[in-house]
């Protein structure tokens, strides 16, 4: 167990020509934290983490494991333990040889190796596997074993490239609660790689939330995902509407925005925003935090139905005010409400956050 | 759902620690970029520089070696003479090019034909025909043509069986000269086509010959609108490979007497002694073969259509009509005669005695003699001896060289890369007898490559013969048996803490075994076979196989010859059932047996 740094860390890929494909980035994961990168294809999540497993070196910035600097160490004196989106299980070796690879490669004596395979197997409920062949197994299995053959090596941090994407739906459910429970158990670091953001939140002590190769956020679950830093997390992390808003007033922590309908709430936004009267600022707020009530409400903003679903928990609702498309997600609706309707929005002000662009 | 705090703290970094490990020392950080694997900057240079050389030194170096012979004395005459109407020069090349283009039109009609047939009917017999329609091809060159000559020259088994038939005083249809070289080829290289094609037509997802139909197509129209521009690329780079493969040709040509060729040319000037013309000759063939493999991967490189989904496999028409179905038999019988007749011929002439066969239809009288003596005297046997060791030597190299230049090529980044693939793609392309002048150039004086030596008129220059004309088999087996691999199980030993030298060792490589094994075979067996260069640079103690097949031919000892060649069609059969037995192994020779990447 032990924590990974990365400073300042830049990849840049010689035939990708200027662009980063990891742009300065600074993270700090603490001994035995379950830390995810999460970001959409090609934001950089996956570049970052095989510089941490060291199958590409940084083109700048230093990483460090506790304080050993192994910034160009080659991947096989790191002491990481992988689990490959692919499994990239040894196809002409059986299970238990799979998970003994890298016993073996640490000349660990064979009774003491089977003991540790035998016992690793059984961690990931395989017990008994070890003379299958692998393409015996099924893709639920076979990651197992993956994982069975990244722990069974004891490594500082257990690195997961996506090891869930080629599960079906209910199965990822099930193994990610596995993954986990096996994480904390072993007291290893985690550094997980997903663009799942349900996946992430579920899981992870912490999320780095990534996008063209730079970090927008770090924070946990719950700071993510109801005090996005940027328009960028609060859109990636469920679902939100970021309203462009005039600022009329500003103190430390709150502004105080007008609305399209005329009218004025006081938003929470963090200490560094930056924004003074006269200037523009971007409010988050999700659709299960806007309420509908009648156009007559006092303060409620005035909005007419463009668009109606019902999914059963509730009913998702675009609306239009003052030519600003608002998704509304409201589990209580009048009877009868249609597309063409004029409503009322009544936004939640505590649950609304200002945002940088 | 959480609160939230009442003064939310805005997304941080922690602080870093400042590192208080020193960097480490020069000399490990020398040791840890030679170790450091596929990450370090410099080891895809390290490991490259040796194959460079290697590529250099024998495959490039002696092109220009050539050209350089070429140009020496009287360059302006010897190249000037392609250019003068009447003479030999230029009316060689213009043969080789038309037997050629003659070529490439008679494959095209046969391949394609027989992948339509085969691909999109069910007949009679069509599941015999596609298991041995590659039989023809199978044969080492100079066996096929020697097989040819025996059943369709004018002393053939066919024209003299027809003569006798119809009580004609001449034999029947004969083919002599020009119309034997394309004999050959036709039925040697339709391959190509039927290959391409066939593998096109599996491709071709039925459903958009479908959606044509659908639309209100005509069956001529879908062919003329959508089925041949499907097939366009296939044809094409079958075209190419075809054009290629008849320039290069030397056995067609030699046993049915057709001087004037490029490759008879070379041949003629180098037993002459005159070096300087046969490279002249050689620096043509060269050019045109290079610029015919650039234009190979140029096209394929533009474009190429695949199927996009899996849907149904093509759909072949069941022949219901009576006549059609006896008529279909027939031609499968015939056709299947056909292509067993060369490998049969010779089956049956290794058992002729020598010499009992001179106007009959088939050899007279029969004997195990053959055999016996090839493997009783001495003398008889040193060609076989020769030809496997020889070739073995040469099959180690191809191993060695040809998988590390497919695993830089495939699997690492550095500059030059294309150049590497290229180089050794220009070994392929190279006609045999371009092969052997060039390494009667390179080496007929001592260089850094041959340590000094003058490598002409010893052993070596043989393997070294076969090593570059084979390398390619096993770079390209390889190369497809890598590409079947996942990266990432490298990485995954690497990650478990295996060195570069162990990853590669027992997982890579390990994995690679059977196509490297397969493209390691078909090099064995095609050295074992070689002709064309040996026949340049072989000297008495070192005559390989077909070298003594040929000389045998010539003092009319036929049955001994053919018994040589039942040797080999043996050994070759072995070969392929032991490829198709191996995992992978079937597409790394399939994958080998292509030109370009």
């Amino acid at each position: 167990m032990i924590d990974v740094t990365l400073e300042s860390v830049s990849k840049r890929f010689a035939r990708g020509g200027d662009t980063a494909a990891v742009d300065d980035v600074d993270i700090t994961i603490a001994a035995g934290e379950f830390f995810t990168l999460l970001g959409p294809s090609g934001c950089g999540k996956t570049t970052t983490l095989r510089m941490v497993a060291g199958f590409y070196f940084p083109t700048s910035g230093r990483i460090r494991f506790g304080t050993e600097d192994v910034t160009r160490r080659p991947p096989n004196k790191r002491d990481t333990g992988m689990v490959f989106q692919n499994y990239a299980l040894f196809p002409h070796m059986s299970v238990a040889q799979n998970v003994a690879y890298g016993l073996k490669i640490r000349k660990v004596n064979r009774a003491e190796s089977r003991r540790r395979v035998e016992e690793a197997l059984g961690q990931v409920h395989l017990a008994g596997y070890g003379d299958r062949r692998i393409d015996e197994l099924s893709g639920g299995q076979q990651q197992r074993v993956a994982l069975a053959r990244a722990l069974v090596i004891r490594p500082k941090t257990l690195l997961l490239d996506e090891p869930l994407s080629n599960l079906d739906a209910k199965l990822r459910e099930e193994t990610r609660t596995e993954i986990r429970r096996i994480q904390k158990e072993a007291g290893t670091t985690g550094i997980y790689v997903t663009h799942d953001q349900a996946e992430a939140m579920a899981m992870s002590d912490r999320i780095a939330v990534m996008q063209s190769g730079r970090v927008q956020q770090i924070g946990a679950p719950q700071e993510i995902y109801h005090r996005p830093a940027t328009s960028f997390v609060a859109r990636f992390i469920g679902r939100s509407n970021v309203l462009t808003l005039p600022v009329l007033a500003a103190t430390r922590e709150t502004v105080t925005v007008g609305l399209p309908g005329g009218g004025e709430i006081v938003v929470p936004g963090p200490a560094d925003h930056g924004l003074s009267q006269g200037e523009t600022a971007l409010v988050s707020v999700r659709p299960e935090h806007i309420g509908l009530t009648s156009t007559t409400d006092p303060g409620a903003l005035p909005g007419r139905v463009v668009d109606l679903e019902f999914t059963g928990m509730a009913t998702n609702l675009v609306v239009d005010t003052a030519g600003e498309q608002v998704q509304v997600a409201a589990v209580e609706v009048p009877a009868g409400i249609a597309v063409g309707d004029q409503v009322g929005l009544r936004l939640n002000r505590e649950r609304m956050w200002v945002v940088r662009p | 759902m959480s609160t939230i705090p009442a003064t939310p703290t805005p997304a941080t970094v922690a602080p870093v620690t400042k590192d208080p490990t020193p960097p480490p020392g020069p000399r490990r950080r020398l040791a840890a970029r030679f170790v450091g694997g596929t990450g370090s900057r410099w080891f895809p240079y390290v490991l490259v520089f040796p194959l460079v050389l290697v590529l250099f030194g024998y495959v490039v170096q002696p092109m220009f070696a050539t050209f350089a012979e070429s140009v020496g004395v009287d360059g302006v005459e010897n190249y000037g003479s392609f250019l003068t109407s009447d003479g030999v020069a230029r009316s060689s090349l213009f043969t080789s090019l038309i037997i050629s283009a003659a070529s490439v039109l008679l494959c095209g009609i046969v391949g394609v034909a027989m992948a339509f047939l085969l691909k999109r009917f069910s007949f009679p017999g069509r599941k015999l025909i596609e298991a041995i329609i590659l039989v023809p091809a199978a044969l080492p060159p100079l066996i096929g043509a020697i097989s040819f000559q025996l059943l369709y020259s004018e002393t053939g088994i066919l024209p003299r069986g027809l003569q006798q038939l119809f009580g004609t005083e001449n034999p029947v249809l004969p083919f002599s000269g020009i119309a034997g070289v394309l004999v050959v080829h036709t039925f040697t290289m339709y391959p190509y086509f039927y290959l391409s094609a066939s593998a096109a037509l599996g491709g071709m997802d039925p459903s958009v010959e479908e959606a044509a139909y659908n639309l209100g197509a005509s069956r001529v129209r879908v062919w003329r609108t959508v089925l041949l521009p499907m097939l366009t690329p296939a044809l094409v780079s079958a075209s190419l490979l075809v054009f290629m493969t008849s320039l290069a040709s030397y056995t067609a040509p030699l046993l049915f007497g057709v001087d004037q060729t490029m490759t008879m040319q070379i041949y003629i000037n180098r037993t002459n002694g005159d070096l300087p013309m046969a490279s002249t000759y050689a620096s043509v063939l060269g050019v045109v073969s290079v610029l015919f493999l650039l234009g190979m991967r140029w096209y394929e490189g533009r474009r190429s259509y695949r199927s996009q989904s899996k849907g149904v496999a093509a759909h072949r028409r069941e022949i219901t009509n009576p006549l059609g179905k006896w008529l279909a038999l027939a031609a499968s019988l015939l056709a299947t005669a056909v292509l067993l007749a060369p490998v049969a011929t010779i089956a049956l002439v290794a058992f002729s005695a020598d010499g009992s066969w001179t106007t009959e239809v088939i050899p007279a009288q029969y004997t195990m003699q053959n055999f016996v003596t090839i493997f009783s005297e001495p003398r008889a046997f040193q060609p076989i001896l020769n030809s496997l060791q020889m070739s073995l030597i040469a099959t180690v190299a191809c191993v060695v060289v040809g998988v590390l230049i497919a695993y830089a090529v495939r699997r690492l980044n550095f500059r030059g890369r294309g150049l590497l693939d290229v180089a050794v793609m220009l070994a392929w392309a190279l006609p045999g007898t371009v092969v052997a002048i060039n390494l009667i150039s390179a080496f007929s004086t001592g260089n850094a490559f041959s340590f000094g030596q003058v490598l002409i008129g010893t052993f070596w220059i043989m393997p070294l013969a076969y090593f570059v004309r084979f390398l390619p088999l096993v770079f390209r087996s390889s190369s497809a048996a890598l590409a079947q691999l996942d990266p990432s199980l490298e990485e995954a030993a690497r990650n478990l803490g295996a060195s570069w030298w162990r990853a590669f060792g027992t997982v890579t490589l390990r994995l690679m075994l059977p196509g490297v094994l397969a493209g390691a075979l078909l090099a064995f067996v095609h050295g074992v076979g070689e002709f064309v260069a040996s026949v340049l640079i072989y000297t008495s103690e070192t005559a390989p196989i077909s070298v003594e097949i040929n000389n045998r031919m010539y003092s009319f000892e036929v049955g001994t010859a053919a018994a040589y060649g039942m040797l080999q069609v043996v050994l070759i059969f072995v070969v392929m059932v032991v490829s198709g037995r191996l995992e992978g192994g079937g597409r790394s020779t399939r994958e080998a047996a292509k030109w370009t990447a």
